[in-house]
């Protein structure tokens, strides 16, 4: 018998059961919407991160205190760091801090960042209006600060924040400028445009304390950024005595341990919808042995007009495939859907990655032949004796 | 034109079953449905097999229809011994050399009458327009050439069984295996259906065996075999002056030829030979 009339025959048999039929298959198309769309909102969600990371600023290398038994790290490091490290373009102290800027009588809540001048140069981040901090501003520990572009647009709204003066901590400081926005962040990383920037000096004065949080390096284009991270890691740790004193990652790395972690993520995501899909299976086969049993007399009737095992195995495996590989392919758009609805409201992005939608498609067409060919076989089987006899 | 076919003609026979048994169960508790069978049926014949319930008629069709295998002795089919084959090529034979016709008329309750009758061409592997072919004119020799795309449930029982002869002959095969083909129905439609036996019989050669427990349907054959407790215990021609009496075309064509002219001086008037059961 040719594949189009065990087709037709699948088709009619579906046809025939057409209730049925569809809620067999609504465990497959959720089993395979779930996957797609969980599996795209995790790859969104790496792919941000990895923007994110990669917004920091290229080729830089971050240096933080071990978490452990961690050394303060200062600004002599910095200046150490850029003097004695080949390779090394800059290196800029950050000291980060959450706190509520006031003006007027309004308030936003935002990080306060201690800097250097050399921050736009350094995370690629310029200033849109007014200016940058000064080498001035840092050595006199001038009270300036410079607004990230959505605190500004928190804080001032449309007017012109240049000139006014902002609370920090209860201390005023002059706005100089206002960043232009970077529009990555925030979800993963802290968000670049919701900051205020100031003088790393005036910043550890305000905050009572004489450590950078970290240090960003900035590393030469043709330099081996690796070979950088090392040589930063190994200094330091002669200078503190210590070879665990500090963390250094190369942005490379960091993308790299992101994005194992996301990844693992993502298949964990994956595989807790891919146990819905099994479900949608066991479903399947569920009822194609319900259809076995009530088919019998049917089943009795091709086998003695001459259905040979093999067409009646194909009748019923047909049958759930067209099931499995019909829900797949609805669930495939509504998991699409899905994803871009969830996107929009949880304003996290989603990728739809073409191979995880062949790989669902796959599973659930694979799941249609393993669930169907057991209740097949089972038809194939019957004895065309008792069959007939069945009513 | 119809002649009682001999046993002892030298040819192969269409069907030979030599000391065929079959027996179910575990061998401490062995039921035995059939005992030490031999039966020859030429091409061409038409022969009933009546028997009582439970005198294994059921099996001995279902081992000539090879739905099951003899369990003792050797089954032969155009010479050929289908005792050893494996399921495939037994449902081979039933595709191309067997049509079934069943009491209950076993059709596919969701297909036409078309459908129906195309079902076993669709397991040959013939094109569609082939087996379209096929079914009309299988469809035609029962005399349904209308009602093509009727289902089963808007069909009378007559009808029904109608295209369930014509799916058994629409594949030519060499063997009609009717198991009490008339028994769902009135007598007088039941008449009709072995006229198409008979018919199908005598002008397109088919060997029909009818297995039946109804005295007159043995004699509308031309040979009678009658099992009891799983052994054959007579097997006889039936006689001419016999088949003639029985014979419903026969007796259709007098009556009205009675009714158009009273001339009721044939040789052969039948009279109402069994017909209250």
């Amino acid at each position: 018998m040719r594949i189009f009339e065990s087709l037709r025959l699948a088709l009619d048999g579906l046809r025939a059961n057409k209730m049925r039929s569809f809620l067999t298959m609504l465990g497959v198309i959720i089993g395979v919407g779930a996957v797609v769309t969980l599996v795209s909102v995790g790859t969104g969600a790496s792919q941000e991160v990895t923007s994110q990371v990669e917004a920091l600023g290229s080729n830089l290398v971050i240096v933080l205190p071990a978490s452990a038994r961690g050394r303060d790290l200062r600004v002599e490091d910095v200046a150490m760091i850029e003097a004695r490290v080949d390779g090394v373009l800059r290196a800029m102290p950050s000291l980060r801090k959450g706190s509520t800027v006031v003006w007027v009588g309004r308030s936003i809540d935002t990080d306060v960042v201690g800097t250097t001048e050399i921050m736009p140069a350094v995370q690629s981040h310029p200033v849109r209006e007014g200016r940058f901090l000064s080498s001035q501003d840092i050595l006199y520990r001038r009270q300036v600060a410079v607004l990230g572009s959505k605190a500004k647009d928190n804080l001032f709204g449309l007017r012109d924040p240049i000139g006014q003066e902002v609370y920090i901590m209860g201390y005023p400081f002059t706005v100089v400028g206002v960043m232009t926005a970077k529009g990555e962040g925030g979800l993963f990383t802290p968000d670049p445009d919701d900051q205020v920037v100031i003088p790393i000096s005036t910043a550890q004065r305000i905050m009572g304390t004489t450590r950078v949080g970290s240090i960003y390096v900035s590393v030469d284009s043709d330099a081996n950024a690796d070979l950088v991270t090392s040589h930063i890691k190994r200094l330091l740790e002669i200078r503190f005595n210590d070879a665990e004193a500090v963390q250094v990652f190369s942005q490379q790395q960091i993308l790299a341990a992101v994005g194992s972690v996301t990844g693992i993520l993502t298949l964990l995501l994956g595989a807790i919808a891919g146990i819905s899909l099994l479900v949608g299976g066991i479903g399947i086969m569920n009822i194609m042995l319900v259809s076995v049993t009530e088919r019998t007399r049917e089943i009795g009737i091709r086998k003695a007009v001459g259905g040979k095992y093999r067409d009646i195995l194909a009748q019923f495996l047909v049958e759930s495939i067209i099931i499995s590989i019909t829900g797949g392919i609805i669930g495939i758009l509504l998991g699409m859907l899905g994803s871009q609805a969830i996107a929009r409201l949880g304003n996290i992005p989603s990728v739809v990655s073409l191979s995880w939608v062949m790989i669902a498609f796959g599973f659930a067409a694979a799941v249609g032949l393993f669930f169907g060919i057991y209740p097949a076989m089972r038809a194939a089987r019957l004895d065309p004796i008792q069959a007939l006899r069945h009513d | 034109m119809a002649e009682t076919p001999l046993p002892t003609v030298p040819r192969a026979p269409l069907l030979e079953l030599r000391g065929v048994g079959k027996t179910y169960g575990e061998s401490g508790l062995a039921v035995s449905a059939l005992r030490g069978v031999y039966l020859r049926v030429q091409a061409g014949e038409l022969i009933s097999i009546m028997g009582p319930s439970g005198s294994g008629k059921s099996t001995l069709m279902n081992i000539l229809g090879c739905l099951d295998r003899p369990s003792e002795g050797t089954y032969l089919i155009e010479g050929r011994d289908v005792s050893t084959l494996t399921d495939n090529e037994l449902a081979e034979i039933r595709n191309r050399k067997i049509g079934f016709v069943f009491q209950t008329f076993n059709l596919l309750h969701r297909s036409t009458a078309m459908d129906n009758v195309e079902l076993p061409l669709i397991y040959r592997g013939l094109p569609r327009t082939e087996r379209r072919r096929l079914a009309r004119e299988a469809l035609v020799v029962v005399g349904m050439p209308h009602r093509l795309t009727h289902r089963p449930a808007q069909l009378s029982g007559g009808e029904q069984q109608r295209v369930a002869i014509a799916r058994a002959l629409a594949g030519s095969p060499r063997l009609i295996l009717a198991d009490e083909p008339t028994g769902n129905l009135d007598s007088r439609t039941g008449e009709e259906i072995m006229g198409i036996f008979q018919r199908v019989n005598s002008e397109l050669g088919v060997t029909v065996v009818l297995v039946t427990h109804d005295p007159l349907r043995g004699k509308q054959t031309r040979r009678l075999v009658q099992v009891r407790d799983g052994e054959i215990v007579e097997d006889e021609p039936v006689s001419e002056a016999e088949f003639r009496l029985a014979e419903p075309w026969a007796r259709a064509t007098a009556e009205a030829t009675r009714a158009a002219a009273e001339t009721a001086r044939a040789t052969t008037e039948p009279e109402k030979v069994g017909a209250p059961r």
